[in-house]
Order: C-alpha cells, then structure tokens, then sequence
C-alpha cells in the first residue's frame, strides 16, 4: 500500500481524459473528460443508456476503452496488469445496480466474502466487522437470509455493506435508489453522505433521480450523446438557464434530449415497405 | 445473392471467434488449476455436486445397460455354442465403449447442462462481475474447481457405470439365462486385458471429462446474459457435448484399438 499512498495530483483521484468508447457501432463516449475530487461525493447523471454504467465499468477497469486516459489515484487503469488492477480493486467498492450478491451464500457470508478473501483476520474479528457494516446499513437482524429472500432494496443495501467491508478509498454507487421505498431512500441517502464524510472517502453517484441526487452531491456531471453537456455544484446547475440543464433538472419531456433511440422519422419508417 | 453468402460468411466469423474464445478460456482454467491446492474444499464441493450427485442415474443406466447387453449378446452368442463368452462380451463392450460414451452422455445431461445454467445465471445476475470488482478472478475461483471437479468425476462414474453393468449381466445371464456362473467370471477374468481394456477406457473418459466440463464451462461463461441467452446456452451445452463425445470417442477408438 506505501506506493499507492503518493498520488500524482492529491485532490484529483479520478482524472478521465478524451475517453472515447464504442459498443460495434454505437459510440458510447466521444472524447469524454471528468474529474472526481478527493472526499467529494460527486453525481454522474444523464438519461437512461447514456452509458453511465459503462463508465463506471471502465473507470474500474472492466471494460477498455478506444482512446484516452483514466487514472485512479495516480495510477492509468488501462495499463495496469491484472495483478495491479485487482490490487487497486481492493480499495474500490462498487454497488451494482442488481446487488450481485453471490446467491449461494448468506447475507453474512457475503460481507464477509471480501475480508476472507484478502485479509487474514480471525473467524472473531470478521463476525465484528460483518456485524459492524451490516448494523451500518440497518440489517444486522437479516444475516442469517439468503440473497433470494431479501427484497430487491435490501439487496442492494447488503450490497454496500459488502463494497465497504474492506474500507475502500472509494465507492461507486450506480443507481442506489431505484427500488427503495422514501424512507429507505432517506435513510441511503443520509448514510451515503455520512460514510463518505465519516471514514474520509470518495463517492461516484449515478442516478437519474434528480432531486435526490443533486440533494447530497457536491458536484453534478450531467452526461448526454458522449459528453458532458453540463458540470457545476448543484446551486450552479439550478440557476443554469441553458436548456440542456433545465431540460434534465426539472424533467421537461420534450427539449434538446429526446426521448427516442435514434431511428429515423416515424412517417417515413411506416411508410417503407419491409418486413421489418 | 451476396446476402446469404454474406450471412453464411459471418457465422463462420462468429463460430471461429467462439472457437478461440473457447480455447482462451480453457487455457485460462489450466493456468489457474493451482488454486485448488490453495483451497481444496472448493474441489470437494464440485466432486459432490457433479460426481456424488450424478451416482443414482449413472448406476441405474449402468445396471439396464448391462442387462440389456446380457439379453442381445446371449442371443448371439448361443447361436455360435458360446453363450459362456458372455461375460467377456459384456465386459469389454461396456469398459471399452458403453461403459465412456453413455457415462459422459448422461453427465452431459445431467451435470454439464446444471453447470451451463448456474455459470449463465452467476453472469446474468453480474455476480461474475462482483466478483471481479471484489478483485477476485471468477476463473479461478468458479471454473476451476468445477472443471477439475467434473474432469475427475467422469471415469469414476465410468468405472461404477461399467462394474454395475457387469452385475446386470450377471443377474440376466446367469440368473435368467442359465449361463454357467464359473464361466461368466474365468473367462472375463482370462480375456479383459487391464492396459488394452481397462487404461485405454479410463483415458477415454478423462478425455470426455475434459471436453464435457469444458464445453459446459463455456457455454455458460460466454452466455448472452439474459434469460433466453441462458436457456440457449444450456441447450447448446448438451446438443455439442453430446455430439463431440460421440466423433471423440471415434477418433479414440480408432487410434487406440484400430491396429
Ligand atoms: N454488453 C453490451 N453489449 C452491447 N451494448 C451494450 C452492452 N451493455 C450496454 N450496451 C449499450 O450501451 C449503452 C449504455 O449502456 P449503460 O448500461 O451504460 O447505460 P446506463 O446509462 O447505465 O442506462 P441506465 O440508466 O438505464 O442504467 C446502451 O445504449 C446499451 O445499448
Ligand atoms: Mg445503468
């Protein structure tokens, strides 16, 4: 850990330079850049299939991207070997949008997965520290369930406790909110704030829930067709006049994002006589 | 006109790119076989699931098959005056051929199309890929041990199929058929060679454990990660485990036996 402690530029620890990804034909990024600050809790939003799971898939490194640079933490994740990239793995969490909890174990079993894996603490101290995360997220009465018998938001919070388990330096949450009922979201909320200020970590939030979202980040990326179309604290974006942002802000169905997957006029698609 | 050459021309692409897919990943997995010295239990638990579990289908098959044999072979045989070869003909039709080829159809079915679905499922649900972001490589940690686990099932289960085939022709011979009992025995005990016989058929089944397990590794690993990809993947699993087994077991039989 001593050589990852020294990073380039400190208060930067996700620097994202002309990322350009494609998916066959479908550019997903087109020269894409965006920062992350140290300790910030910062919201990537944009409508659905934007491609904000992508990034997060490649900003740990799941997936290559065409062109450009991605460096965590002073490291470029596309160059790592897999030794190194799963080395950085281990101080990110991630919180799938599914959970991808490991069905054929526990709710205890599954915090503790990571810890017996890469550390060697004893059979006492992982049951403290599972118990620890798992009251961290209010179900320290459900260890004992299986992955099949929790509702699909208590999943999801299994799924934190498990990302925090070995204390990453940062966390990337996609789309933590679908699915909770307003006191859940509530409480996802205040704890996502709460573990990013408390233990000194790094957030990335991706949502389409607006409101919510732009309530605890302390900075909004709002992404569109490949780029970022607007970027600001979210008193900036709430002021901003552009119609981009106010489009997206206040959810007007119609305005510069259309609601369509490209395809051509709807007249003429009718029109053409094909089978399909 | 161009059209269907064009279609015809991408499937290959596609087929040839799976092909070398497929063999990256098996590459993978032999490179990674170390990991179940580190943790063998994870070794026990797939013996289970794919050997201890397929027991009760393969001994039943075995004993019918054996049986079956009995009745064919005796028909045959007394028409010669050597009904007592019966146990040599049982014998090396099962631990030769029947004994390899149906055990591994019949894990195929069983344990390579349970392995397809599971392995499609863990993708589907991006449990692979929580895996990896927990840094922990879905490879080693998930197909290797069920890929040793079935490699190392498939000529045990060979072995238990044949030994209780040898008992249903038993039992139909000498029991139903009044073939002499001394004679069932000596004589498999004089003709059943233990390298021609035995070693060669125990290699047969290694192979189709390899190539069993492998393809159901695959197919699940490669899967299109939605529920139809997943059935479809089953499928495939079955339908080409089934169909290589039976062009290996050719090609094997023909170098090892066909001089
Ligand atoms: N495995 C894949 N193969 C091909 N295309 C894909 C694949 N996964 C995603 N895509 C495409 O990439 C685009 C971005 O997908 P992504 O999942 O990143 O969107 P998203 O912004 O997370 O959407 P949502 O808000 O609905 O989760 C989509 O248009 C999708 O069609
Ligand atoms: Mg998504």
């Amino acid at each position: 850990m001593s050589s990852d402690a020294v990073d380039a530029r400190p208060e930067v620890l996700v620097e994202i330079r002309g990322l350009c990804f494609r998916r066959g034909e479908r550019v997903i990024f087109e020269d894409l850049d965006l920062d992350i600050r140290r300790g910030t809790v910062t919201a990537v939003m944009g409508p659905s299939g934007t491609g904000k799971t992508t990034l997060l898939k490649l900003i740990t490194g799941q997936l290559h991207p065409d062109a450009g640079t991605i460096r965590v933490a002073g490291q470029e994740v596309t160059r790592l070997n897999t030794a190194a990239l799963f080395r950085l793995r281990q101080r990110m969490g991630m919180l799938f949008q599914s959970g991808a909890l490991l069905t054929d174990l526990s709710v205890f079993d599954n915090v503790a997965y990571p810890l017996r894996e890469h550390t060697n603490l004893s059979a006492s101290m992982v049951r403290k520290l599972v118990l620890l995360k798992l009251e961290a997220v209010g179900l320290r009465g459900a260890r004992d369930l299986m992955p099949a018998e929790l509702s699909g938001g208590m999943a999801r919070r299994v799924a934190l406790a498990r990302a925090i388990a070995l204390d990453p330096m940062m966390i990337l949450y996609d789309e933590p909110f679908t699915g909770q009922d307003p006191i859940s979201m509530g409480m996802l909320m205040a704890l996502i704030r709460q573990l990013n200020d408390a233990s000194g970590l790094t957030s990335i939030l991706v949502s389409h829930d607006v409101r919510e979202t732009a309530s605890i980040a302390d900075y909004l990326y709002v992404i569109f067709e490949g780029r970022v179309v607007a970027r600001g604290t979210p008193d900036a974006l709430a002021a901003d006049q552009s119609a981009w942002v106010r489009q997206f802000m206040d959810g007007l169905p119609d305005g510069p994002v259309h609601f369509h997957y490209p395809a051509p006029a709807l007249a003429e698609d009718l029109l053409t006589r094909r089978a399909r | 006109m161009l059209d269907p050459l064009a279609r015809l021309g991408r499937r290959v692409l596609e087929a040839l790119e799976r092909l070398g897919r497929g063999h990256l990943l098996l590459l993978a997995i032999l490179l990674g076989l170390g990991e179940v010295l580190r943790r063998p239990r994870l070794l026990w638990e797939q013996m289970f699931n794919i050997g201890v579990l397929s027991l009760l289908i393969v001994g039943v098959s075995g004993l019918f098959v054996g049986m079956v044999l009995a009745l064919q072979g005796y028909y045959v045989l007394s028409q010669f005056g050597a009904a007592e070869s019966l146990g040599v003909m049982v014998t090396a039709s099962l631990v030769r051929e029947l004994g390899p080829v149906v055990t591994a159809l019949l894990v195929a079915g069983r344990a390579g199309s349970a392995l397809t679905a599971e392995i499609g499922l863990m993708k589907a649900t991006e449990q692979l890929s929580g895996l990896e972001m927990m840094a922990v490589d879905p490879v080693r940690r998930i197909l290797v041990p069920r890929f040793l686990g079935g490699v190392l099932s498939m000529p045990l289960l060979a072995a238990i199929f044949s030994a209780v085939g040898v008992l249903g022709g038993y039992f139909v011979g000498v029991g139903l058929l009044g073939v002499d009992e001394g004679a069932y025995w000596s004589q498999m005990q004089a003709k059943i060679d233990f390298d021609e016989d035995l070693v060669n058929g125990m290699l047969k089944s290694l192979a189709f454990g390899v190539v069993v397990t492998w393809i159901a590794l695959f197919q699940g690993y490669d899967t299109v990660p939605t529920s139809e990809g997943v059935s479809r993947s089953t499928t495939r699993s079955v339908v080409q485990a089934a169909l290589v087994v039976l062009g290996l077991d050719f090609v094997l039989t023909a170098l090892m036996f066909g001089d």
